[in-house]
């Protein structure tokens, strides 16, 4: 059983790709799972913002907010997760990242901290694991008391028009 | 590619571009020995260059050209059509190689043999000869003798020089995958329209174009120092980070105005204006001359000219209209085409036009301005114009509407089926036009960039083509709205009016002439506008906002023109409009079409902008349904054709005003002074005689040392209508909510966007003069009161005309439609005169006339026509149908004395 590897980078160190055997994860919490994305996707972290509505467009996709003067399609975690709509009136945020030139909000419950995690704790999707769950995870990271299930932010986005 | 190829690359394109235009300038003037050097060292660089990089095979078709150019420079060989042409065909060879080596970076394979040798023949002097009759007539050149004999065999009588035919068919090989440009036929036919009229054959190039590039060559050394050259990314960059700022400065001026913050007043105004004129200074970085779209057009033309064997001048006028270059790499092609069109169907053969009387020198006339934020193009010719009858066989053949659709459709209507989708002009397929792009691209083309193309044309007379389009694309108006709680913009392009109407429950009868009500049939929405059916789509329907709210609530309609199609969009709300910034959607997002991009707002929110051409095509508008377009397109005419000059005044308190300007004789201010009493009457001295003054409130007693009047006139009486100001002369529809119970008023319309009091002319009339309708029918008393029947199906029309008429000495029965006249034709009442509004829902006055006049106790009555729009066309419609006379609406003493002239005819005859 590995240790208890939190660490907090409390200065912006520039320390997210240190060695192989630790990820640098942004930690956020959706329907009570606490999930992570890699820290190097992630382009900016937004409180409760504006969304505008966009008609016809598939479910997962919330809307399009303004971040400085660019337009940013946000895609509601839950919904692409196929988890329950979020109780109203709860404040969302959203993690903003990058894709083809294109920015994406992910609308998420809660944005918590920054961890380092040592390689050691990662392990694979276990083979029952839901499918949702399964296509966009890459794995899971053994915490203490909790389990952080890490996101892939690519394949997140990869919605196709079509849907 | 390493830098240095691609630099050659860019000089070249450039010069081959200037090159065109400069031998042309050449061939209309031979002598010219500045645009000769000029072209020379163009030619000479590229090869020069070539050996460098070791690029041989351009520098063999290079080297060939520049020998020919030495001659002529040195004067040993004069310049002559063929070998312009053989230059020309050397200078298409050396695009075809830039091309492929811009693509590939490499060479192309292929053998330029043949034209090196035409080209080294003509510099030997042996192909054409400095005279005009070919010295080597006689003499086949070395190589391709099989292809040359089938050619001569081919234009047997062969006065036509044999060098200039060969190279042609040598050169198709090398240049087969080079832009349809470099096509041999042109080139082969040269040599022969040369020799038929040797004048005309070179195509005239616009004097402003050959000035243009006569005016290059000296200036080309210091322009370059003044330029540097800058990727178009680094503009493009500018503009978004522009667009940024102006959208930032927006946000914070709205900021500003809801809170009183004195001190970032003042920063904020130099901001403001500092972005303003960033913008400004960056949108003029994208500005190009449309000169530059139209540089390959003079060449093209001249091709033409000879291919087809027409004479034709090309003008073109405002070639230094500047416009985005977005914009203006998108309307290349459409204009080619049309160009091409113009050139293949639209201008005769000089045969023909001799015989119409024409000169023998067809003109296409290219014209550009700028008007409000718009590029307009014209695109004429003096040509045959559309044949209607062609078009009206060829869209029955095709399916694209039925005979009955087409029977009550203008000429104007009919001709617009070009611009249909699998409507192909051409009835055979030329090398010129015809070949699968038909105007339905040009048409789609240009609509994509948010523009319009309208045509005109006149048999025997022309055809004109008039593109309207958008100076930029980047920032284009949007008219916000509201629907289904969500804002929406709509581009201000694609808006032709706003709408109020009421939702109506489906069940509640319709309550006659009410306004505007949205009424159902099945469920779809439609529209009573102007007596047509206007589609309806509902916003919050099609987008899923939500269930439409069929309460009888306000809804605003907005009608958009989508192509020929006009169609409501039923939204909840309309705010202002907005200047925009159009971004595109996110990729996941381009599959629904509904939207052409989104944006942000001054007030910081995104919005989707509607793509109306997407709601068009989602709701069944367009394409595929014919009886829709068809009565979109009359709705179209109607549109134009309804509207009525008001003039608007403010009398009585600050009532608003309005009468019809045709009704007004003169506008005066008169100085209070001027002003006497008469029997306890206001009047003035006007022209020599006394005027009664009447004013609409009673009392005239204001502090203004003038007093603004209209003045009504009708033979040598006068009457002047006191108001308190005149406020504007508006064109609007005239929509009369008949409400009028009020004395003097004919009742209450929405003129330009305001409520307003209609004035009732006839009682103000009746006011100053107690004897104005008894006085004036003396005159007429001669011949006994005339009756006279008015048709209109407007009821404001009605009252404004009975009084009018009744005025003028004559009884009147108005009736509100055609059916209801031919009632009382069928019960055999009498008039002595008909008086028919045109435009009228069932049976229109074209339709009324025809009955009328086949037969019956009215056939030979004298039968007047109102219209709103008095045209030629109309007008000639209307005397086929069986009208006597044509006069505009509201032009009352032209009515008056139309409607005399044909009673007392008639007591004549």
């Amino acid at each position: 059983m590995a240790t208890d590897l939190l660490e907090r980078p409390e200065t912006a160190s520039p320390t997210t790709t240190t060695g192989e055997d630790t990820q640098v994860l942004v930690t956020l919490t959706v329907a009570d799972q606490l999930c992570g994305v890699p820290v190097l996707a992630v382009r900016d972290i937004l409180g409760e913002q504006v969304i505008t509505r966009i008609p016809l467009a598939p479910p997962e996709i919330a809307g399009s907010l303004n971040l400085r003067g660019r337009i940013v399609t946000a895609i509601d975690l839950r919904r692409r997760l196929r988890l329950p709509p979020a109780p109203p009136g709860q404040a969302r945020m959203s993690v903003v990242a990058e894709q083809g030139g294109e920015l994406y909000a992910l609308l998420v419950d809660q944005v918590s901290e920054v961890l380092s995690l040592d390689a050691s704790a990662f392990e694979r999707n276990p083979p029952t694991l839901d499918k949702t769950w399964a296509e966009f995870s890459t794995g899971i990271f053994r915490l203490d008391g909790r389990l952080l299930v890490v996101l892939d932010v690519s394949r997140l986005l990869a919605l196709s028009g079509e849907e | 590619m390493d830098d240095l190829l691609s630099d050659f690359l860019t000089e070249t394109n450039e010069s081959l571009a200037e090159l065109d235009g400069a031998l042309l300038t050449l061939e209309r003037t031979p002598d010219d020995a500045e645009t000769l050097g000029f072209i020379f060292r163009l030619v000479h660089t590229i090869k020069g260059t070539c050996g460098f990089l070791g690029l041989p095979r351009l520098e063999r078709v290079a080297h060939a050209g520049e020998n020919v150019l030495g001659k002529l420079r040195d004067r040993t060989l004069i310049v002559t059509p063929d070998i312009v042409s053989q230059v020309l065909a050397c200078t298409d060879a050396i695009k075809a190689i830039v091309a492929t080596l811009s693509e590939t970076g490499a060479e192309p394979a292929g053998d330029d043999a043949a034209l090196i040798v035409a080209l080294n023949l003509v510099a030997s002097g042996e192909a054409a000869g400095p005279t005009k009759a070919p010295v080597a007539g006689a003499k086949p050149p070395p190589t391709e003798s099989e292809q040359f004999d089938a050619l001569v065999d081919s234009i047997s009588g062969g006065s036509a020089p044999p060098t200039a035919v060969a190279p042609p068919a040598a050169v198709a090989p090398p240049v087969a995958a080079a832009p349809p440009v470099a096509i041999a036929p042109p080139v082969a036919v040269a040599p022969r329209a040369a020799v038929v009229a040797p004048v005309a054959s070179p195509a005239a190039v616009a004097p402003p174009a050959a000035a243009a590039s006569q005016a290059q060559a000296p200036a080309i050394p210091v322009a370059a120092a003044q330029t540097i050259r800058v990727t178009v990314d680094v503009l493009e960059d500018l503009m978004t980070l522009v667009s940024e700022l102006v959208l930032t400065r927006n946000q914070l001026l709205q900021l500003a105005r809801t809170q009183e913050n004195g001190a970032f007043t003042v920063p904020l105004q130099r901001l403001s204006h500092i972005t303003s004129d960033l913008q400004e200074g960056v949108m003029k970085t994208r500005m190009q001359p449309i000169g530059h779209a139209w540089n390959k057009l003079p060449r093209l033309v001249r091709d033409l000219s000879n291919d087809l064997n027409k004479k034709i001048e090309l003008t073109m006028l405002g070639a230094e209209t500047e416009l985005d270059r977005q914009v203006l790499e998108l309307i290349k092609d459409p204009l080619t085409h049309m160009i091409r069109n113009s050139g293949d169907h639209g201008l005769e053969t000089p045969a023909e036009r001799k015989a119409a009387g024409k000169p023998e020198t067809g003109n296409i006339i290219l014209n550009a301005y700028h008007e409000g934020g718009y590029i307009i193009l014209e695109i004429s010719d003096d040509g045959r114009g559309l044949a209607v009858d062609r078009i009206r066989a060829k869209v029955l053949s095709n399916g694209l509407a039925t005979e009955a659709e087409l029977a009550g459709m203008t000429d104007g209507q009919i001709q617009r089926f070009i611009f249909r989708a699998g409507f192909s002009t051409a009835a055979t397929i030329s090398a010129v036009s015809g070949r699968g792009v038909g105007m339905d691209v040009v048409r789609t083309n240009i609509e994509k960039i948010g523009g319009t193309i309208e045509l005109k044309s006149t048999a025997g007379q022309g055809t004109m083509f008039t593109v309207k389009i958008p100076l930029t694309l980047a920032i284009v108006s949007a008219l916000i709205v509201e629907a289904g709680k969500e804002r929406f913009a709509i581009p201000q392009l694609s808006v032709v009016e706003l709408v109020r109407a009421q939702r109506k429950s489906d069940k509640a009868p319709s309550e006659g002439a009410g306004n505007s009500v949205i009424e159902r049939i099945n469920d779809t929405p439609v529209l009573r506008l102007r007596n047509r059916l206007l589609p309806l789509v509902s916003l919050t329907e099609l987008l899923a906002l939500g269930v439409e709210d069929k309460a009888e609530s306000a809804a605003h309609v907005v009608v958009a023109q989508v192509g020929q199609h006009v169609m409501g969009i039923i939204v909840d709300r309309v705010f202002d409009t907005e200047e925009i910034v159009v971004k595109p959607v996110a990729p996941i997002l381009r599959h629904v079409t509904m939207f052409s991009g989104n944006t942000i707002l001054g007030d910081g929110s995104v919005i989707m902008i509607l793509d109306p051409n997407g709601i068009a095509r989602a709701s069944g508008v367009g394409a595929g349904s014919e009886s829709k377009l068809l009565r979109s397109g009359a709705v179209d005419a109607q549109v134009s054709s309804d509207k009525t000059a008001m003039l608007l005044f403010r009398a009585g308190g600050s009532r608003r005003m309005g009468v019809p300007l045709g009704l007004v004789a003169r506008l005066e201010d008169i100085p209070r002074d001027k002003i006497e009493l008469s029997c306890g009457a206001p009047v003035t001295q006007y022209r020599g005689k006394l005027m009664p003054l009447i004013a609409i409130d009673g009392g005239i007693d204001q502090e203004t040392p003038t007093q603004p009047m209209l003045v009504f006139a009708e033979g040598d009486r006068t009457m002047g209508l006191m108001v308190d100001e005149i406020i504007d002369v508006v064109e609007d529809r005239l929509d009369i909510e008949l409400a009028g119970a009020r004395a003097g008023l004919l009742g209450s319309a929405v003129i330009g966007g305001q409520a307003t009091d209609v004035l009732d002319t006839g009682y103000w009339l009746m006011q100053a003069w107690q004897d104005w309708f008894r006085g004036v029918p003396r005159q007429g008393a001669a011949a006994g009161q005339k009756h006279v029947l008015l048709v209109d199906d407007s009821e404001f029309f009605r009252q404004l005309m009975v009084p009018t008429l009744g005025a003028a000495g004559f009884r009147v029965t108005a009736v509100s439609s055609a059916a209801e006249a031919l009632a009382l034709r069928d019960a055999g009442t009498m008039f002595d005169a008909i008086v028919s509004d045109i435009e009228m829902p069932v049976m229109d006055g074209i339709q009324f006339a025809r009955a009328v006049r086949a037969g019956g106790s009215w056939a030979a009555l004298p039968l007047l026509a109102m219209t709103a729009h008095s045209d030629m066309e109309t007008a000639r419609l209307g005397r086929e149908a069986g009208f006597t006379d044509y006069v505009a609406k509201f032009e009352r003493e032209a009515l008056v004395a139309s409607l005399r002239a044909s009673v007392t005819e008639l007591v004549s005859a």
